[in-house]
């Protein structure tokens, strides 16, 4: 690939080329069959790099080299299910794949032409047999464009994300004049994916009304929210997406130089983007003149620490300066006067990876999906008490109901869905109320809720709200960079008067103060971390009123979460006197009564509530259903 | 500059553009209460949110210190949801912050409390547990204190903007941050030249001189012969303590008020400075007439010697070896004084009252001793110290008569030792001299008003006899590197070089009295720009009183040179006057 591609014709050619190689890959042209294995994150850390290795050494073991070719892509998005494999022509996926079952797939289904049926995912409610992904209930409703060629290509060959649509938006950019580009951004009506909702093409237009020799790119990659991961896997799966949205937008705002900002904690990401970088510079298409046109650009990475705050952007700007990661003040805003001073415009990885398919397909079709204000898809990632964990890629509009239930397949264990965590930290609860609501930005806020980057935790009968708030203060509290004083200060005391509560202490003055808190912390703070930081406060203690006062007035926590407030308790009529709880507890806390219990010679158990560490190893083990919490 | 239309609570008035909020507001006659904006009403930071206004149209509340004004803006300070913002943020600085107000070295000058009391807060509004809190005494200049501190960032600026030094900095995250060296480490194992410009800055009492006021009470209990000596400065803005406006000479007042709290003698360092000017006008003529190095850099400024030892060490060979003025003059003290007196020089107790902070630090240095190892000054007291003594000695300023410094010996002093305490003083002063032992005759004019100013690097052409001495003068260490870097590379075209740790000069030293707009009602409003300027000016006008404007026409310095050093670096100058440098110094601790 070392050689340059001179100009728009070549590189046309070039990628037709890798496209016709891509489409025989999959349809099975090129009389070879393809094994596909996930190297996602979450794969890899369930030993997916261990079953690609022991399939790749099979094949040539069995001498298939000629016949079949194995490879890593990037996330399935299904990680619940994961470790994923693949299996092109046929379009099979095998899921739940361990390093022992390579064998099995070369020998079954490679040689033996067989569908190894316990791999095959099996649908919760039908308990049928699923071959094909577009089949199971978890990427029906989705639609991927940020998420582009994920599961699909080799994310560290750029031929393949050549074969597969790559360079076509930026090609069309480069011959539109800059201006236009940006129309047909404001055309799409994208908004920005990392939280705030901002329109995209206006924060573009900003930056090109600047008049600068130097402007900045910046792609926001520090995805800082609790079990969100949607920018790891993009970045993961396809690198050359987003550094293509990046190039679109350099050219767009008349920038030479561009910023990827991405926490130190994704190696994999960083890594794939440097290689891609890497091989983009090596054939020209990174660097000066590119394709001949007169464009110029050239990409760099920057890791972050992994402060939340980092995710900021003017924090970030300071972070890439080499400066602590706290927020500026603003105006100046950073499409005037932003990286060492100079405009730059922040986008999210999510955001940049949808804009090669806005210039791609054309804003008309971008536009076409979602709702009226908020278009496009948005990618969750679909966590907690919920069935099928992982990433999808819905268009806006879609209702929490489908999210959850549909996509998400319901609650676990036939418990009661009680509320939705969305936009992490800064977000808020939505409840039943709100499960036929369509899911956009304008919706989410009106909800007390937001966007966010798109973390969606779902949480059942069992959670207790007020543990909840109290869990995301603790994360502000901890995350707060410490410059202002209301996100410093406020914040500690909202989490003091949150763990007073959990720990049965609670008034119903504390209430009152903990709204104050909340609003003075709102309204006082420097950055949006600050001002959005009660959010989880506010909106369980909206959502439900009775479960603080439970905590406040009668000192009970109703979910039986909050230890203080809580006990383990045999149940007399139940206990056969097995004696496993007594045996398993790590306090000695349950002792043997002289009342006696079903089984013959065997006697009642009891907890001591002061010796109990309420650790829960008795009411897990105990086999009868004779232990509770109340 | 270009005007724009702004309304305030209704009323309209026409400002600057380019002001923020905060200044336009004060402009206009409001006062917004306001932390973390460096004085003068505009801010980096944005960060206390105690000056949050409420904008018509803006999103939310905004911070007035950094927000810019723009046509037709309306602004509104006292709605009620800005006064309860403004309120709250300091509730909440309030309950992480050590209220022991009644022992607060900064009782009085406290602006955390000033604004407190502005938006009416109510100290016990909100409570918690507080930040875990440093208290940082091992510097011999500073302290700080960090359960005082609010996190302005006031000092963070100062040093890395105004000293280009950057010694503090944000330590840790969220409730846990706190301001420090990096690392949490003392000042004294830091590269801070102990200036105080962040003292000066500093709302609360989180950093403080290291105060010595009980060890001169000590001594004076102890029945020492207590001999105290003013620098300069001191008297162009001690008056301030006392509620005098800026520019108030106090030196008449201030040698009553010694003379009252029980000192033997009370003593000029403009005596200290006049031999200064002997030695080191003798030197750089050494220097020139023998082929020595060059340019001599003046080495009175402590904080400048420290900033030398940390940054610039190669540049010793450059730095006059003289002591300082007020070491000079304590080694005099101890040896020529007491031998007059027939006094042991150990009972003799050297107090310096210095508009500066790292003359706590020089009087420990290594090389500041007299005969038998005994330290030329034995306690530093800043103007701000003096003050609190004399507060408290119940001592009514405004009805002290003038008196004057005690002749006897080392009461002498000329015009050159009183301009020291200025940017650019020490150079006219050597001027002076150096004129009239080059050329044999005194300088016509006796000023040299080409170093004179406030400017941050001056440089001037001197016609001696039709040779040019070129002359250049820095204050603040930031723009005193422009010139050191041309030392260093060895393309410096001066003679002589005057630095002074301090932007300004001592007049503007990090003991000298605070200036605070939000606490100086009588003040006008660019008293931040003009107040060093008022300062230089008592200085100047003293020297133009004087009969003797030369150092060497000093009859006291004459008769000491007679009677006992002898010359010029003599060997027994050398010996009590100079001192010596360490290039290998690493922190304070280090004492090589």
């Amino acid at each position: 690939m070392a050689e340059i591609i001179k100009n728009q014709s070549q590189l046309l050619e070039r990628l037709k080329g890798c496209h016709e190689c891509f489409e025989a890959k999959l349809a099975g042209n090129d009389g070879k069959r393809h094994i596909l294995v996930c190297a996602g994150t979450g794969c890899l850390s369930s030993e997916s790099a261990a079953i690609l290795e022991e399939l790749q050494k099979l094949i040539i073991e069995k001498n298939l080299k000629d016949k079949v070719e194995a490879n890593k892509v990037g996330c399935f998005g299904f990680c619940s299910q994961g470790p994923f494999v693949k299996i092109f022509p046929e379009d099979r996926l095998y899921r739940g794949v361990k390093v022992k079952d390579a064998t099995r797939i070369i020998d079954e289904d490679i040689i033996g032409g067989k569908v190894i049926e316990d791999l095959l995912y099996v649908d919760p409610a039908t308990k049928q047999k699923v071959e094909k992904q577009d089949d199971i209930n978890f990427y029906k409703k989705q639609l991927r464009i940020s998420l582009h060629g994920c599961s699909l290509i080799n994310p560290e060959v750029l031929e393949e994300a050549m074969g597969y649509g790559a360079f076509e938006g930026l090609i069309k950019a480069l011959n539109t004049p800059r201006q236009e580009v940006i129309n047909e951004v404001l055309a799409s009506g994208i908004r920005g994916r990392g939280g705030a909702g901002f329109p995209t093409g206006r924060k573009w237009q900003f930056a090109y009304d600047q008049v600068s020799e130097e402007k900045y790119v910046i792609c926001n990659g520090d995805e800082g929210d609790p079990g969100a991961f949607m920018d790891r896997s993009i970045l993961e799966g396809n690198p050359v997406n987003v550094i293509e949205g990046m190039m679109i937008a350099g050219y767009a705002i008349g920038a030479k130089n561009g910023y990827f900002y991405v926490r130190a904690e994704y190696p994999i990401a960083v890594e794939r983007l440097r290689i891609a970088i890497k091989e983009m510079e090596a054939c020209g298409l990174l660097g000066d003149n590119i394709l001949g046109t007169g464009f110029s650009f050239r990409c760099h990475i920057r890791l972050g620490a992994g402060a939340f705050v980092c995710g900021e952007e003017t924090a970030l700007l300071n972070s890439i300066e080499g400066k602590r990661g706290m927020p500026r003040p603003r105006p100046p805003f950073p499409a005037v006067k932003g990286l060492w001073g100079k405009p730059s415009i922040i986008n999210n990885v999510e955001t940049l990876a949808s804009i090669p398919y806005i210039l791609r397909e054309g804003a008309a079709k971008f536009a076409s999906i979602g709702t009226e204000k908020s278009k496009g898809t948005k990618v969750f990632a679909l966590g907690g008490k919920v069935n099928n964990v992982g990433l999808v890629e819905v268009p806006m509009g879609v209702t929490l109901k489908e999210l959850i239930f549909d996509i998400g397949g319901g609650i676990p264990n036939g418990k009661k869905f009680k509320a939705i965590q969305t936009g992490g930290p800064s977000g808020g609860c939505l409840t039943e109320k709100d499960l036929d609501t369509p899911i956009d930005y304008d919706n989410l806020v009106a909800r007390g809720s937001m966007m966010g980057s798109g973390g969606a935790i779902v949480m059942d009968e069992d959670n207790c709200m007020v543990d909840v708030a109290k869990f995301y203060m603790e994360f502000i509290c901890d995350e707060s960079c410490g410059k202002c004083t209301p996100c410093r200060i406020g914040t500690k005391r909202m989490l003091e008067i949150l763990t007073k509560i959990t720990e049965g202490k609670g008034t119903t003055e504390d209430l009152e103060e903990l709204k104050e808190l909340a609003n003075i912390t709102k309204t006082n703070s420097l950055c949006a971390l600050g001002q959005t930081a009660a959010n989880p406060v506010t909106s369980t203690m909206t959502a439900f009123p009775e479960e603080y006062e439970a905590h406040v007035v009668d000192h009970k926590c109703p979910a039986h979460i909050c230890k203080s407030m809580m006990e383990y308790y045999i149940i007399p009529e139940k206990c056969m006197g097995c004696t496993l709880c007594s045996r398993n507890c790590p306090a000695a806390a349950i002792s043997v009564t002289d009342q006696p219990a079903k089984l013959p010679n065997k006697f009642i158990h009891h907890i001591d509530p002061a010796k109990c560490v309420k650790c829960g190893a008795c009411l897990s083990g105990c086999r009868f259903g004779a232990i509770i919490k109340r | 500059m270009a005007l724009v239309n702004i309304k305030i609570e209704g009323q309209s008035y026409q400002v600057e553009s380019g002001l923020t909020i905060l200044q336009a507001a004060r402009k206009c006659g409001y006062n917004i209460p306001s932390l973390c904006s460096y004085m003068d009403g505009r801010c980096s930071l944005a960060s206390c949110r105690v000056c949050l206004v409420e904008v018509k149209g803006a999103r939310g509340l905004v911070a007035s210190c950094a927000y810019p004004v723009n046509e037709g803006m309306e602004i509104f300070i006292s709605s009620p949801k800005a006064t309860e913002a403004r309120r709250n943020s300091v509730e909440l600085l309030l309950s992480n912050h050590h209220q022991d107000c009644l022992q607060c070295p900064k009782n009085g000058h406290c602006e955390l409390l000033e604004v407190s009391k502005m938006v009416g807060a109510r100290p016990e509004k909100f409570k918690g547990v507080q930040t875990p809190s440093t208290k940082d005494e091992l510097a011999p200049g500073l302290v700080r204190d960090t359960s005082k501190c609010i996190l302005c960032g006031r000092c963070i600026e100062t040093c890395k903007a105004l000293q280009g030094i950057g010694v503090l900095g944000f330590e840790r995250r969220g409730f846990k941050t706190i301001v420090a060296p990096a690392q949490n480490r003392s000042f004294a194992e830091s590269p801070c030249i102990q200036c105080g410009q962040c003292v000066l800055v500093c709302p609360t009492g989180a950093l403080m001189e290291h105060s010595e006021i009980a060890n001169v009470d000590k001594a004076l209990k102890e029945g020492k012969f207590v001999v105290v000596q003013t620098a300069p400065a001191v008297r162009a803005a001690i008056a301030e303590e006392f509620g005098a406006k800026i520019g108030t000479t106090g030196t008449g007042k201030m040698v009553a008020a010694l003379r009252r709290l029980g000192f033997s003698r009370v003593f000029d360092v403009n005596f200290g400075a006049d031999l200064t000017i002997m030695e080191e006008a003798n030197e750089l003529l050494h220097r020139i007439n023998h082929g020595g190095v060059l340019p001599q850099i003046t080495s009175c400024s402590p904080g400048w010697i420290n900033y030398m030892e940390f940054f610039y060490r190669d540049l010793i060979p450059y730095v006059s070896t003289c002591k300082s003025p007020h070491q000079m003059q304590g080694a005099i003290t101890k040896t020529y004084f007491a031998e007059k007196h027939n006094l042991d020089p150990k009972d003799i107790y050297v107090v310096s009252i210095m508009p500066c902070t790292a003359k706590k630090y020089e009087k420990t240095r290594p090389g500041q001793e007299s005969k038998d190892g005994l330290k030329d000054v034995d306690a530093v007291l800043t103007t701000r110290e003096l003050a609190r003594m004399i507060k408290r000695a119940g001592i009514n300023w405004n009805k002290l008569p003038e008196e004057e410094f005690d002749q006897d010996l080392l009461g002498q002093y000329s015009g050159a030792g009183v301009i020291f305490g200025v940017t650019g003083g020490v150079m006219e002063a050597a001027l002076r001299t150096a004129y009239k032992s080059l050329t044999g005759k005194e300088h016509e004019l006796i000023k040299f008003e080409a170093v004179r100013g406030l400017e941050g690097v001056k440089t001037a052409s001197i016609d001696v006899n039709g040779t040019i001495l070129k002359v250049a003068v820095a204050s603040g260490m930031k723009d005193a590197k422009v010139l050191l870097d041309e030392v260093r590379a060895g393309k410096s075209p001066y003679a002589f070089i005057e630095i002074m740790g301090c932007p300004g000069g001592c007049i503007n030293g990090g003991g000298q009295p605070y200036v605070k707009p939000l606490m100086l009602p009588d003040e006008e409003d660019n008293i931040l720009e003009t107040y060093r300027a008022k300062r230089a000016s008592v200085l100047y006008s003293e020297d133009e009183r004087q009969a003797i404007r030369q150092s060497h026409n000093n009859p006291d310095i004459i008769r000491l040179y007679d009677e006992f050093l002898g010359a010029p670096l003599s060997e027994k100058a050398e010996e009590l006057l100079h001192t010596y440098y360490n290039a290998n110094r690493e922190t304070f601790t280090d004492k090589k």
